[in-house]
């Protein structure tokens, strides 16, 4: 919290911190006193200002007095429809970068037949990997998948919960964290562990062009991290952890499961290998033809910006970034993408980025790993018509 | 007869707070707040369920007195209640603190059959407050619902998707559930109820109007997590640019995705 020295505060003094809160949450009250609303998100901008010096930071203590019982790292599986979500390993992967060998890494497994998971976890740099298995688990259901996770975590007593950005990490990683009265940092993009335990969660915050990296003073520090942010360990361990059968613990019948299919979907876009984007920059009904031409040539799935799903132009599942698909293909192709953090947080893992905006200062050419400045609309065709000339060169030569 | 409470967020109009990259300060962004898009389809939900089985549709939201501006919008809509939880104690809620604030309002209005939300906010992206409310009320939740009907005996049914798979439930009231985008399509306010409403007046609920009225449970007192820094983007240092004309580049293009082995 904010405290305010209301005897330095000057009428100058005043105007400067109201004018600076980017929320707008400085404000005098009618005794002119200088008071902190509710619009307050604590980004201390006011702090850096502050003319009068009036300005402090009440420091909060730990909450936690426990602190120090909570250690080592849990990431929490996603096993549906039979198969480990490739982001459990991403996860685990990342865990064993972070503990630097030093922290025990244990992994929570809940499914139904996960034998086969639970091996591959063991092998991959789990120390210990906490199995509930039963038919009970065969589908996502809040309530069965928070009441087992949190019985391993009372359990393992973790430092942190590593928890993917799934639908299902979405919906579980929430209901635990209020359980155990913690924090939870969604979305994270960078984790970094502290000498003293910390782990600094950072993450694109305040819907805007601006990172925040946050901590979290209570245990366990939990936070979701989505698909194809992090790497996937290069090599299974030399040691093999040990796999744990646990008992299930105690059911409440709220909810019952009435059905549960596999959706015969597409391949999610998060897991395209290649893509084409475009923004409101190539919105033409040429251009998107276009687009979709170049991606056929290319083997690529078309994505898209949010204006484009806004406009009606694609299906929301065609969205690329923070409220979208989070994508890392081996190369993206934008057009007419100006580039928000929004949409970058959603693909800036990707290996290869190349861009052609018509503005040169558009912030997709920051990230881009080759830019062009032209419109993308009139550039589309010279390039269909070169990728088609070389693929038919090629054909040709492997003919002869 | 069925009671909805609708949570929503008044969200920035845009997305530009940015970072001065001189002095490293957020830059205010002048544009108003609007209301989050995901929670029109919460709204509309609300709405048709009530048209349904008869009943009684409140809207919820946490914020500056502005935020009313949004809750107004789903009275035109054609909500029967408002609720605005605002308390200057509330400033710098994390997600804990603020789940914890709404489920007390929840609490004082009177824990309804169903919460509904929209599937996240266009600001924050979480998805997390509506669980965790659920979580603090001791009632159920499900995400990313597509369907709801009523099932009888006190229990309805809800369709929710996945990335790959689509379940459906049979949940007992009381219940939370976070609606998936385009499940309906949301009515466009009423001019008429606009009218009609000149003089109505949004509920206001401070700290002192809630069961736990400690503010060190509340605020920035009560979140978990604090922000240590903020900064700007790292951006790529290994970048080239091509020139000339569409053709030349388009040339250029090509031969470097026959190199990188794309083509």
């Amino acid at each position: 919290m904010i405290r305010i020295d209301q005897s330095k505060i000057t009428q100058a003094a005043a105007q400067k911190l109201i004018a600076t809160c980017p929320f707008g949450a400085i404000s005098q009250d009618d005794k002119g006193n200088l008071v902190i609303g509710e619009g307050c998100r604590l980004c201390k901008q006011c702090l850096k200002a502050d003319p009068a010096g009036a300005l402090s930071l009440e420091v909060q203590e730990n909450k936690a007095a426990d602190i120090d019982s909570w250690s080592g790292i849990t990431v929490v599986a996603e096993f549906l429809g039979g198969t480990l979500h490739p982001v459990t390993l991403e996860l685990l992967g990342k865990a064993r970068e972070l503990s630097g060998g030093k922290m025990p890494i244990s992994v929570i497994l809940i499914g139904n037949e996960t034998a086969e998971a639970a091996k591959t976890l063991s092998r991959q740099g789990a120390d210990e990997v906490y199995v509930y298995d039963d038919k009970a688990l065969h589908a996502f259901e809040p309530l069965r998948f928070s009441a087992c996770a949190e019985d391993a975590i009372r359990r393992i007593r973790p430092a942190v919960v590593m928890i993917g950005a799934t639908i299902a990490g979405r919906s579980l990683a929430p209901r635990l964290a209020a359980r155990f009265k913690t924090g939870l940092t969604a979305d994270c993009t960078l984790l970094e562990m502290r000498e003293n335990g910390e782990l600094l969660q950072t993450r694109p915050a305040f819907g805007g062009n601006v990172m925040a990296s946050i901590v979290t003073r209570t245990r366990p520090q939990m936070c979701t991290v989505r698909y194809r942010v992090f790497d996937a360990p290069e090599a299974a361990c030399s040691t093999t952890g040990r796999i744990l059968q646990m008992e299930l613990p105690a059911f409440d019948g709220r909810i019952e499961i009435v059905s549960a299919a596999d959706k015969n979907a597409e391949k999610d876009l998060s897991e395209a290998d290649a893509i084409v984007a475009v923004g409101r920059g190539c919105a033409s009904r040429k251009n998107l033809e276009d687009a979709q031409k170049l991606a056929e040539l290319l083997g690529a799935r078309l994505g898209c910006t949010r204006p484009m799903v806004e406009a009606g132009h694609f299906d929301v599942k065609h969205q690329i970034g923070l409220s979208g698909r989070t994508v890392k293909p081996k190369y993206i192709i934008a057009l007419g993408i100006s580039g928000s953090v929004q949409f970058a947080a959603g693909m800036q893992a990707t290996d290869l980025i190349i861009a052609v905006n018509n503005d040169p200062e558009a912030s997709i050419f920051k990230i881009a790993h080759i830019g062009y400045c032209c419109d993308a609309g009139e550039f589309l065709p010279h390039l269909i018509e070169e990728i088609e000339q070389y693929k038919a060169k090629r054909k040709g030569a492997e003919e002869e | 007869m069925i009671k909805i409470i609708v949570c929503m967020k008044q969200v920035p109009g845009t997305n530009k707070v940015a970072l001065d990259p001189v002095t490293g300060n957020m830059m205010r962004d002048g544009a108003r707040g609007k209301l989050n898009p995901f929670d029109l389809f919460a709204v509309e939900e609300a709405l048709r369920l009530r048209e349904l089985y008869g009943g009684q549709v409140t809207v919820l939201s946490m914020g500056p007195p502005q935020a009313e501006s949004s809750l107004k919008e789903a009275l035109y809509m054609g909500a029967d209640e408002a609720y605005l939880v605002s308390d200057r104690a509330l400033g710098g809620s994390d997600v804990l603190a603020t789940s914890k604030a709404l489920s007390e309002a929840v609490k004082a209005i009177g824990i309804p059959d169903l919460i509904l939300c929209g599937k996240q906010t266009t600001d924050g992206d979480t998805a997390q407050v509506g669980p965790e409310m659920a979580e603090m009320l001791g009632i159920p939740h499900v995400s990313n619902a597509t369907a709801l009907a009523d099932a009888g005996e006190g229990a309805m049914l809800v369709t929710t998707t996945l990335e790959r798979s689509e379940c459906t439930y049979r949940i007992r009231l009381p219940f939370l559930v976070s609606v998936e985008k385009d499940m309906n399509m949301p009515r466009l306010p009423s001019f008429r109820r606009m009218k009609a409403l000149s003089s109505y007046r949004v509920n206001v609920l401070s700290l002192a109007d809630l069961q736990d009225k400690d503010p060190k449970h509340y605020g920035t007192n009560g979140s978990a997590t604090g922000v240590e820094r903020v900064f700007a983007p790292e951006h790529n240092q290994e970048r080239s640019f091509f020139q000339g004309t569409s053709r030349e580049a388009a040339e250029a293009f090509c031969e470097l995705l026959a190199k990188e082995k794309i083509i």
